[in-house]
């Protein structure tokens, strides 16, 4: 979990409230290309002010946890990252967020080409009411034309890196609905992987399995990180530790920390992310 | 106040809620009771008088001339073609005004609205309908016909299956449009290739039981598909159905025509009895298969 990136890591730790205009400009420069990054993002569930000039460094294939409190705006800004929050009347997001330099909040951004590079993975699993294999094909026959035997690999190749391959390839045409819910929530990050995304966003995708299902979760996120960038929001302060290599603590709205993972646990410079992390209040 | 006396307060109130229990329970079940037996003797009344003239000949034979022998073939035929047309016309309607509520509409003032006047349409009392199709098709065209009584069974499908399309596609929990919407398949893609899926059962047994409400529906056809002593299968013209053919029997004289309408009572009752206990298996089995 130790970063040897150390310039990244302390270059990307931003205080924002009190940051001025140009220490930001100052850690984009010093930081290594991030894959995705917001830059004085605000967030309004109609009239409530959800995210506070949010300033966030999302690194290229590496693991950045989002925790907080609940209500902190962790999952609204994980939310924003493939504007999924845009199919709910009301929501606004100002700001920007960029993804390999191009602002996606701009309506211009093509939204399907959004979503094919920023995958999403929810707190529940959710599969479709269709058979395993299905699931999987679903998304690429929307974007691809590709042969049966196409297919076939590319639905294979996705079951493996989603670490279910094996335990369901004699049953691929059976109905998704019949797995056990951690084998559903990993369908669904293989459903994810398989349009070859850039960015996997991960909502609290254990919390509602069970410590093995966890467990094997938190292993395929590790090998996940090889392939993609990772963001994942999560209530557990354990996993954070475990699968992360950056971490942004966030408190009503605004982010309060962010540094790699091991600074923030060890040694966080700010009060409140250490009650946090100890477990004093959240 | 001591323990002792705080326990005989508490041994006073628990044992008059005993007593309002009991009370409440007892007339609870007497109300049940008083509903169902109702409804059991007019089941048992239907079956023992229907099932006497219940033989080969009603599926066999036309309607008849007072004091002749006959059956009930041209109405159970008749019956069969108006209320699959009337399902033919208001259940793809129906489906896409639920679907546009669900989706798209939402908790918009345009779609309360429209609920509201689907429920007014959904209470509306059948022969309201009926009389309304009459001006609007009969009076035009000049004549009775089948598929102005289809017409007019399909504005009673209609709000049942906008409102049951209405309520499944909302029992489909969000997170499963966000997961369809997170691949960057588009909205209506997602709604019909996932949503649907996930809420068909409960669409179709919303459509099962519109077609058990139509298929006992006498007022309507009273006036728009009339009846028909022949067999016809012409949609432009009159045809017969069994409640209308029932209505008449029944209130006929002959003995003959009154054993004939007791038949047909019984019949569309067992079809009505089946089609609820479909549309409830396959809820049933849905849920099964969901947890």
């Amino acid at each position: 979990m130790t970063n040897p990136n150390i310039p990244l890591a302390t270059a990307s730790t931003v205080s924002l409230i009190a940051a001025p205009p140009g220490a930001d400009a100052k850690a984009a420069a010093v930081a290594s290309t991030p894959k995705m990054s917001a830059k004085g993002l605000d967030f309004y569930y109609d009239k409530f002010h959800a995210l506070r000039n949010v300033n966030l460094d999302i690194a290229e294939k590496k693991v950045t946890a989002l925790i907080g409190p609940s209500g902190c705006g962790k999952s609204t800004l994980l939310r924003i990252f493939n504007r999924i929050y845009s199919i709910y009347p009301k929501l606004e997001a100002r700001g920007q967020v960029l993804l390999d330099g191009d602002n996606i909040l701009d309506p211009k951004y093509p939204l399907n080409r959004l979503r094919s590079k920023v995958g999403m993975v929810f707190q529940k699993p959710v599969p479709f009411p269709m058979s395993i294999y299905d699931n999987v094909a679903y998304a690429i026959r929307h974007y691809e034309k590709l042969s049966k035997a196409d297919m076939d690999v590319r639905v294979e190749e996705a079951l493996r890196q989603g670490a279910l391959w094996d335990e369901v390839k004699s049953k691929l045409n059976g109905s998704a609905l019949g797995l056990s819910g951690g084998q559903q929530q990993r369908l669904c990050i293989a459903r994810a992987v398989a349009l070859k995304p850039e960015v996997v966003l991960l909502d609290e995708p254990t919390s509602a399995l069970d410590p093995i299902a966890t467990g094997k979760i938190e292993q395929l996120v590790e090998e996940l990180k090889e392939r993609y960038t990772i963001a994942i929001v999560t209530h557990n302060m354990q996993q954070a530790s475990r699968v992360s290599d950056y971490t942004a603590f966030m408190y009503l709205g605004e982010l309060i920390e962010f540094g790699d993972t091991t600074t923030i646990f060890e040694n966080p410079t700010k009060k409140m992310t250490e009650d946090y992390i100890t477990g004093r209040y959240g | 106040m001591s323990d002792a006396a705080r326990q005989a307060v508490a041994d006073r109130l628990y044992f008059r809620r005993r007593i309002v229990n009991g009370v409440g329970l007892v007339f609870a079940t007497l109300s049940t009771g008083f509903g169902l037996f109702w409804l059991a003797w007019i089941l048992w009344t239907t079956f023992t008088t229907g099932i006497a003239s219940l033989n080969g000949k009603l599926f066999t034979m036309m309607t008849p001339p007072p004091g002749d022998e006959g059956g009930l073939l041209n109405a159970f035929a008749g019956s069969a073609m108006i209320c699959l047309l009337a399902i033919l016309i208001g259940a793809p309607i129906g489906i896409a005004a639920g679907t546009y509520l669900a989706e798209y509409a939402k908790k918009s003032r345009l779609g309360e609205a429209i609920r509201f006047f689907n429920d007014i349409l959904l209470s509306a009392p059948s022969i309201v309908l009926g009389m309304f199709v009459y001006t609007v098709v009969v009076k035009q065209v000049g004549h009775y016909s089948a598929f102005s009584g289809a017409l007019a069974l399909a504005l009673i499908v209609l709000p049942v299956v906008v409102r049951t399309t209405d309520e499944m596609l909302k029992l489909v929990p969000s997170a499963m449009r966000e997961a369809g919407l997170s691949l960057g398949v588009p909205q209506w893609k997602v709604t019909v290739q996932v949503l649907y899926r996930a809420a068909l059962p409960g669409i179709v047994t919303g459509v099962l039981l519109a077609l058990a409400r139509i298929s006992g529906e006498t007022a309507p056809l009273l006036f728009t598909a009339f009846d028909n002593q022949f067999w016809s299968t012409n949609v432009a013209q009159p045809m017969a159905s069994v409640p209308v053919v029932i209505y008449k029997f029944a209130m006929s004289a002959d003995a003959g025509w009154k054993s004939l309408a007791w038949a047909g009572a019984l019949v569309v009752t067992l079809f009505v009895l089946a089609l609820s206990l479909i549309s409830r298996a396959i809820l049933l089995r849905n849920k099964v298969s969901n947890d």
